[in-house]
């Protein structure tokens, strides 16, 4: 018998993942874990880990990370890239980091067209401080701070960030993915390994804007939560590739 | 360095250049009067040497680019004036908890708020003490001149890599805008080996991850513990000033940054009065020069401090001088500086007072 | 004919897997984990798994180390 699938080599050596049950992060985690080890990269890659769940990126992949105040991650990924440019740099991000606080950080460094691959995940929600309203949380949700759902007149709209970067002239790269079934991860996988490849060829960012669950805060069983991904996010933040510079 | 090394130069340009010479890899900022020029002049320059320069969005922006790069190593740098300090103040709690060689470069405004930009030293217990969350400590020098905001570049740098501890260049408007005669010379300190901790991917070893993150509460401990025991080091082998004729003073005049200049002048006037003034300059305002100053106040000498602010570096003085003798605060606010003449009549006064007072 | 590992130190009990299995091979188990929660347990009698890798590929926390095929 051949093995068809192992634990990457990228990441740390009994990593035990401290997400909660049905969380999306591993997976994503996994799938960059994977296409660092596909383009022999890790030993050259520096990451900017963020504020939320996503900090802990560093206690499970085995590539050296410096974490960033809560929104600075793409400026000190900018930082680290500037000083080492021979370096492969990529930020991990949650939406709340990556689309509220650290917004202008995210948009300047795609009008810089930095040499950086930048990962969001978008779960709608503050996760790690219970499930707040967030930039992307979607029309009607319920979070403990829209406690009647999202509405226009308090709240205005979500925040579509896949778009948004691919209109900036420096951005190679953006896409929206999703984690919900096999062949969405399939085709996550591809866009996390065209956002490095943009960054190799020296083009310009990559992003990627991963669609994940926060089962915990949506109250839901984990495939309650995909089927929500599946079948409510996506029309809100419609899977695709925006912008591919090849 | 010799006479014919000098050249005249505007402060902000000088520390631009020293920056370059003292091997500074990277420069990230945003524009603020009084020190756009630091910006200006690194732009090309930067470019030139085809070393790392960033327009930043924001301050907040420089500051984080400054750790990024500094965390793979090498130096770098960023400047910017006091209420734009003011936001960096987040990553510099950052910086030092996570022991990153941060330099930054502060040429005061006045403030509070937006304040304008006239010159001031209102920046002291924002540099000194600190506006970011926590308990950390800044390595903080003060230039006087222009030749000092060379010299004082240069050991920024240094400091903050040998002690791996952010380090600000508390300069001021009036330093930063004054042309004087000064030479650079060569960067003379050492270059620091930064191998042991620097984010270069984790080739042929296990991976590094640089974060203040404390989850471990006893951890935490010994790391603020760690990070004050490392200053207590700093503080003995870094703490630094100047005086002048303290020896034979009854009346030592205080002033840190370009302020000195003055007291140095009124020092001169009082002598021919016949009052037997010093004067006394904290370098490094921290680590402060507690110690010296308590020494001297126990031979009697009573304190004067001159300062363009409500009396921020007053206070740490008179901790200093911990009632072995009496101190006395001469101020404004903020905008022309304290001239010779007001600050000698202002002694005048105290000593009158004081004379007064014992009979 | 395929195998699958499952690290049970890892297995969080979301029970993606039982239900991603084409061949519903994936199954509760009556063991419980330290949290109490049912850990979950290949159970393949017949080998009728294909090695397709998806119950891995899903997991999210790299609960499933090995697949063979």
């Amino acid at each position: 018998m051949q093995q068809v699938f192992s634990i990457p080599k990228s990441m740390k050596e009994n990593f035990k993942y401290t997400f909660c049950p049905g969380c999306d992060h591993g997976i994503a985690i996994r799938l960059l874990a994977e296409v660092l080890d596909e383009l022999g990269i890790q030993d050259k890659t520096i990451c900017a880990a963020s504020i939320g769940c996503s900090v802990f990126i560093y206690d499970f992949i085995n590539v050296d990370c410096i974490e960033a105040p809560h929104g600075r991650a793409l400026a000190e990924a900018t930082g680290v890239k500037r000083a080492r440019p021979d370096k492969v740099v990529f930020t991990y991000q949650g939406d709340g980091d990556f689309a509220s606080i650290g917004l202008a950080e995210s948009m300047h460094a795609a009008f810089r067209g930095e040499r950086i691959t930048a990962l969001m995940l978008n779960n709608t929600t503050y996760g790690m401080t219970g499930g707040q309203h967030g930039p992307t949380t979607m029309m009607g949700q319920v979070t403990t701070t829209s406690p009647t759902g999202r509405n226009r007149e308090y709240y205005g709209y979500p925040a579509r960030m896949a778009e948004q970067i691919a209109l900036a002239d420096g951005c190679a790269f953006s896409a929206r993915v999703a984690l919900d079934s096999i062949q969405h991860i399939n085709e996550a996988k591809k866009a996390i390994k065209n956002a490095f490849q943009v960054q190799l060829d020296g083009i310009g960012l990559g992003f990627v804007e991963i669609l994940s669950t926060c089962p915990t805060n949506w109250h839901m069983t984990p495939e309650q939560a995909h089927e929500r991904v599946r079948n409510d996010m996506v029309k809100t933040f419609p899977l695709g590739v925006f912008k591919n510079f090849e | 360095m010799s006479e014919t090394d000098k050249v005249l130069i505007k402060g902000n340009y000088a520390i631009a250049q020293a920056a370059v010479n003292a091997g500074c890899q990277c420069y990230f900022g945003y524009p603020i009067t009084p020190q756009t020029e630091i910006g200006e002049y690194l732009s090309g320059k930067m470019q030139e040497l085809r070393r790392g320069y960033v327009c930043a969005e924001s301050e907040l922006a420089a500051i984080n680019m400054v750790i990024g790069a500094v965390s793979t190593g090498v130096k770098a740098m960023t400047s910017s004036s006091s209420c734009a300090v003011a936001l960096m103040q987040e990553a510099l709690s950052y910086a030092a908890s996570d022991e990153l060689p941060v330099v930054l470069v502060n040429v005061m405004r006045a403030g509070p708020g937006l304040g304008y930009i006239y010159p001031a030293q209102g920046d002291y217990n924002q540099s000194v003490y600190g506006g970011g969350n926590g308990d950390y400590k800044i390595i903080v020098l003060a230039p006087s001149t222009v030749q000092e905001c060379i010299d004082l570049t240069y050991k920024s740098f240094y400091l903050a890599h040998k002690y791996k501890n952010p380090v600000i260049l508390l300069a001021d408007g009036l330093l930063g805008q004054m042309m004087e005669p000064a030479s650079f010379g060569e960067y003379p300190y050492p270059e620091i080996d930064n191998s042991s901790w620097a984010l270069t991917g984790a080739k042929g070893r296990n991976s590094r991850a640089i974060y203040s993150c404390a989850r471990d509460e006893k951890k935490q401990i010994e790391h603020i513990n760690h990070l004050f025991e490392k200053f207590e080091l700093i503080s003995k082998n870094e703490t630094s000033w100047e005086e002048f004729e303290t020896d034979d003073a009854d009346i030592i005049l205080t002033a840190f940054g370009s302020m000195t200049r003055n007291i140095k002048a009124a020092m001169k006037v009082l002598r021919e009065k016949g009052i037997k003034a010093g004067c006394f300059r904290p370098i490094t305002l921290s680590p402060f020069p507690h110690k010296r100053i308590n020494e001297l106040g126990k031979q009697g000498k009573d304190f004067i401090v001159v300062e363009m602010n409500m009396g921020q570096m007053f206070k740490d003085v008179k901790y200093a001088v911990n009632g072995e003798s009496k101190t006395e605060l001469v101020n404004r606010p903020v905008g022309e500086w304290l001239k010779v003449e007001e600050i000698v009549s202002a002694v005048e006064k105290i000593t009158e007072k004081s004379y007064a007072a014992s009979i | 004919m395929g195998k699958i590992v499952i690290d049970n130190n890892r297995c969080k009990s979301c029970y993606i897997c039982t239900e991603t299995c084409p061949k519903k091979l994936i199954k509760k188990s009556n063991k419980t984990n330290r949290l109490g929660d049912y850990m979950v347990e290949f159970d393949d009698p017949k080998g009728e798994c294909i090695g397709c890798a998806m119950c891995a590929k899903r997991c999210p926390d790299m609960a499933i180390t090995e697949v063979w095929r």
